[in-house]
């Protein structure tokens, strides 16, 4: 693992990686939480792949899985109560996810990928960092810790990252410690540490989230940048649709843990296929179309510990019939990468 | 952050355009003589963001931007501290060195001098033995300190090393731990070191120690684990963890860093407890035995006289009041520069 070059090396862990392989190849995910009231489940078969220089966005509300299938993917989860139940998690072939010690669920297995092959950007930066180590030093600990770089070296490593990241003068700023910082340099520190080992798939949980809107495009803009520049595969995790809208290349559309709808980024948005995209777009505010009011999903989001029977989504759907409370549809092709989960797509579609 | 903003050498413009960055650091922490310092403070940051050559002073300034920077910075502001840590100074260098401040041996006892009230040959007066009572007060300093730095050391070793792995891993090894831990809390330390220490013939420094130790660690292991418990839940956790760092790699750098606050004060404090532990198993005697020197050992003995040669109750009874207040003020400055909350 000391290769600086991770794209070359050509096992991990002692396991070789399939070439052909797409990066990241995520199949049937299923997380439950095992709580004293039952069983949350939040990721219900979620499915998704992600391929050299692609921007795969993950779109949903709080509570619908979202970050907890990024955690069960790094292998992160907290366990208990979290368990991972199916599915099957690829890094370039290599399946990451094996019969853990309790019945029935899998464990992480290759701990190797973290943050050499798969790296995480996390939502608020000034939590994501510890408060009593200088930035330096803990971008440093990459170095440290997976290369066995001195201190010093490690140090200059830091100081090579913080400009990549565009933090002005690097230099000076690499002894100064989190809260010194404001929100967009926190981030900036944040992805320089996920990039310094130059990983193939970066995980992003809602990386602008915290962020205000100006400083949430350069970060965008950046992490667009370093995604040109080194090839590696992103996943955004957001529920900022116009985001997806500047970055993403493909979209998933998340529901109560499970797939509502994917396909490419033109495909979501000018010719969404299930009543939940549909409602999403309607609730942001365009400029150019000029409605009286916002149309607000009614409703809220579903206990996930009483998933509504059939579609997830029936009891807050507009085009729900009886058939929705009994049948769980499955994800069905429209055209190409397009696909719906909703037995009638055909009329969400008309309607546009 | 232009060359413009340069603030004049005499310091007489540093809130204006200070950076809002440092701007609370400057105006409430630091220090005394707020006009000439702040502005000394300014003037070295405007140079720091300025110039890419930093100087030594200014990169001790970065550093102290910690928790424990803050915390030094409040400290050095308290009266509290600066009482209790003079205090302690003296009283851990009379430990170190009591030959240096005793005006005679100890242990030169001589019987014709026996009970002599407090007069400038005896600063405190004499013993029924005869001997300088001074003296052997300042030596029985050396007691009190070694047994409550020990005990509290190991105790904090097995309380960070027993709380951590506990907080972080839970499960099946907390419950253990824990289960243990109320058990042990079941046992009084005064009425458990005398069953024990009744059982052994000769006890000493080590012994008395150990027993403190052994029945001691109870309360710090569960507020290590508490503490330990409200810092996994951090972000930062969960990136290290992402990041590929190690378990053992998380506690130590990731967690026990940002735990231990509460736990040394929890120490200081636990000092002036163990302190007062010793003197009253000593009083009880069950702790140190004669001939060894040791305030409860003195104020046991003087019990007997209250009435006749008060002083010697009251000169040991004196230090050793002080000597558990002095600690017990350390933890409270201690607390209130670590817990943010307090500020």
């Amino acid at each position: 693992m000391s290769s600086t070059n991770n794209t070359q090396a050509s096992a991990v862990g002692g396991i070789p990686i399939d070439p052909e392989a797409p990066l990241l190849e995520v199949e049937d995910l299923h997380v439950e939480f095992r709580i004293e009231d039952g069983t949350v489940r939040a990721v219900n078969g979620l499915s998704y792949v992600v391929g050299r220089g692609e921007t795969l966005a993950i779109l949903g509300e709080s509570g619908s899985g979202k970050s907890v299938s990024a955690q069960a993917v790094m292998g992160i989860l907290d366990t208990p109560p979290g368990f991972v139940t199916g599915g099957s998690v690829k890094f370039r072939g290599i399946e990451l996810l094996a019969p853990g010690k309790k019945k029935g669920t899998l464990d992480h297995v290759v701990p190797e990928v973290r943050g050499t092959r798969i790296a995480m950007v996390f939502q608020d930066a000034l939590t994501a960092l510890n408060p009593v180590f200088t930035v330096g030093w803990q971008i440093g600990e990459m170095f440290r810790v997976h290369q066995g770089l001195s201190r010093k070296e490690a140090k200059e490593r830091a100081i090579e990252m913080m400009d990549r990241v565009k933090i002005p003068s690097a230099r000076e700023r690499v002894n100064s410690y989190p809260h010194e910082f404001s929100g967009g340099m926190r981030q900036r520190v944040m992805i320089a540490m996920a990039l310094s080992l130059d990983p193939d798939v970066i995980i992003a949980d809602e990386p602008t989230t915290a962020l205000d809107v100006t400083v949430q495009s350069q970060i965008m803009d950046l992490l667009g940048e370093l995604q040109k520049e080194t090839g590696m595969g992103l996943v955004l995790i957001t529920h900022d649709l116009a985001v997806v809208a500047e970055v993403a290349d493909r979209v998933v559309v998340m529901y109560a843990g499970q797939r509502m709808e994917k396909g490419e980024i033109g495909d979501i948005f000018h010719r969404p296929a299930h009543p939940y995209t549909l409602g999403l777009m309607d609730s942001i505010a365009r400029p150019d179309v000029h409605l009286e009011r916002l149309k607000p999903i009614p409703g809220s989001p579903p206990d996930l510990l009483n998933i509504p029977s059939g579609c997830p989504f029936h009891p807050r759907c507009s085009y729900a019939r009886e058939r929705c409370a009994i049948d769980s549809p499955e994800l069905e092709t429209i055209a190409g990468q397009h696909a719906s989960s909703c037995f009638y797509w055909r009329e969400v579609q008309v309607e546009l | 952050m232009s060359d413009s903003q340069d603030t004049p050498p005499d310091g007489t413009d540093p809130s204006g355009d200070e950076p809002t960055l440092y701007a609370d650091t400057v105006g409430e922490r630091l220090p005394v003589d707020p006009v000439v310092t702040a502005g000394d403070e300014g003037n070295q940051r405007e140079r720091f963001r300025e110039s890419p050559g930093l100087d030594v002073e200014v990169e001790d300034l970065t550093r102290t931007a910690s928790l424990w920077g803050d915390a030094w910075r409040q400290l050095r502001r308290r009266p509290v501290f600066i009482i209790s840590a003079i205090m302690i100074a003296i009283l851990v260098l009379i430990s170190l060195f009591p030959g240096f401040f005793a005006t005679h041996d100890p242990r030169e006892c001589n019987l014709i001098n026996s009970l002599i009230p407090p007069s400038s040959e005896h600063w405190f007066g004499t013993d029924l033995q005869g001997c300088d009572y001074y003296s052997r007060t300042l030596y029985g300093t050396r007691v009190s300190i070694s047994i409550g730095i020990i005990v509290v050391f190991f105790v904090t070793i097995i309380a960070t090393i027993g709380g951590s792995i506990s907080g972080y891993f839970g499960g099946a090894i907390d419950a253990v731990i824990g289960r243990i831990t109320d058990i042990w809390f079941v046992i009084p330390t005064i009425l458990g070191g005398i069953v024990i220490l009744s059982l052994v013939r000769s006890r000493g420094i080590i012994t008395v120690s150990l027993v403190l130790i052994v029945l001691g660690w109870a309360t710090l292991l569960r507020l290590v684990r508490s503490s330990v418990l409200a810092v996994k839940a951090n972000d930062y956790v969960d990136a290290a963890r992402a990041m590929g760092a190690s378990n053992t790699r998380i506690i130590i750098r990731h967690i026990l860093p940002n735990a231990i606050a509460p736990v040394i004060i929890v120490a200081a404090i636990y000092v002036g407890v163990v302190i007062a532990a010793e003197a009253a198993l000593s009083f009880l005697g069950v702790g140190l035995q004669l001939p060894a020197i040791s305030w409860g050992l003195m104020i046991s003995t003087a019990q007997q006289r209250i009435i006749t040669a008060p002083y010697l109750l009251v000169f040991p009874g004196a230090f050793l009041s002080v000597t558990v207040f002095s600690f017990i003020l350390m933890g409270d400055a201690l607390r209130d520069a670590l817990d943010p909350k307090l500020r």
